[in-house]
């Protein structure tokens, strides 16, 4: 079977999907967004240009001649899911609650040609969970992109108990046409990347919160000592507080150990909607939103 | 708007990002890693917003964008073109 992959939906126009739906128009393919609200895909229309704006400035890649406008045109923003009847592949970016993932995906299933494959990017989520709530589980992959996602040239995909390697190439396919590879692991709760990622940025926060060393300090020994581009607090507001929180949570939930507890700090930055970059305000501030 | 007022207005931008309380006007803020590349979408925006001007694709070379000094000469630049 060698589907041809040429119309993309992306489900969430969160920060994660704007990406997804840049990389993805920028390679070239039809993308549509999907998001609960007009006022979201709005919102997810501006940022998307103002990225396009500044690619130049901020990849390290080969450029195209075209302009911000041009790629905008293949991007097409709905609040109904029947925007889907003929997309070939779908990348799922919903907020890490497993209620919100469920429901998104029986309107998937109403909605998308039998033959589409779905990705599904999470942080934390067991895929496999994910693949049972359809008629499709060969088709159900884990897809982990990294953010910022037109910057970011490797994925970590995920091979859920049912994924067929007919699925896993095609994942490898529309990947590649994006300029990104896929490192393909097995399904656990966290993977690779976040089991030891969300560990290292909740003992961070609560070093912070032992008032060990201030937010500044703590990130300056990982990228002073340790060489890393850039600290754990720094990252947690890239990524932003509320998914750190969602996903440590899962991670909690998932494995019933007590070293994947949330940071009562944590908790109460995102209560006080210190969501980081994408608020203006983590652990670091941040000036436009963008 | 007079050149040093710019740079202070750009200063004061800056000095929320940048701990380092003495950093010079010549200064390439990347290079020193006071702020990250990423820093630079941020940067631009307030620039656009404060001067009232439009970053077109053709000025996005980092280098129009490094420095105070840079940042200044290009406010002016498309503060005066604006103006002609």
């Amino acid at each position: 079977m060698t589907n041809q992959i040429n119309r993309i939906g992306v489900i969430g126009a969160g920060v994660m999907g704007v990406g997804v739906a840049q990389s993805a128009a920028q390679a070239g393919y039809q993308v549509t967004v999907i998001d609960v609200s007009q006022e979201i895909l709005d919102k997810a229309k501006q940022i998307l240009y103002t990225n396009l704006r500044f690619h130049g400035l901020v990849s390290k890649k080969a450029q195209s001649d075209e302009t911000p406008e041009q790629v905008l045109e293949r991007v097409h923003f709905s609040t109904s899911y029947e925007g889907l009847h003929n997309v070939d592949f779908v990348v799922e970016n919903v907020t890490e609650n497993w209620d919100i993932k469920k429901s998104v995906y029986v309107e998937l299933e109403r909605n998308c040609p039998s033959h589409a494959v779905y990705a599904v990017n999470t942080s934390a989520i067991s895929i496999t969970r994910v693949a049972a709530l359809t008629n499709r589980q060969e088709q159900v992959l884990g897809m982990h992109f990294m953010n910022p996602v037109p910057l970011k040239d490797t994925v970590e995909s995920i091979r859920a108990f049912h994924t067929s390697q007919d699925t896993i190439e095609q994942a490898a396919r529309f990947l590649a046409k994006m300029g990104k590879r896929q490192i393909v692991v097995n399904d656990m709760p966290g993977f690779v990347s976040n089991r030891v990622l969300m560990l290292t940025i909740n003992e961070a926060v609560e070093l912070l919160r032992d008032g060990v060393a201030t937010a500044q300090d703590i990130d300056d020994i990982f990228t002073s000592c340790f060489g890393h581009p850039m600290g754990p607090l720094a990252t947690a507001d890239l990524i932003g507080l509320d998914t750190i929180l969602f996903s440590i949570e899962v991670l909690y939930d998932s494995y019933a150990d007590s070293k994947f507890r949330p940071s009562p700090l944590l908790k109460k930055l995102v209560d006080a909607g210190r969501l980081g970059k994408k608020s203006g305000h983590g652990f670091f501030k941040y000036a436009g939103n963008i | 708007m007079e050149t040093q007022q710019l740079k202070e207005s750009l200063r004061g931008f800056l000095q929320e990002y940048i701990k380092v309380a003495d950093f010079k006007d010549d200064e390439n803020i990347f290079a020193a890693k006071y702020v990250n590349s990423l820093f630079v979408m941020q940067l631009i925006l307030f620039v656009e917003k404060e001067f009232a001007i439009r970053v077109e694709t053709e000025d996005m070379e980092l280098a129009n964008f490094c420095s105070v000094d840079a940042l200044a000469a290009f406010v002016d630049k498309k503060q005066s073109e604006a103006a002609a």
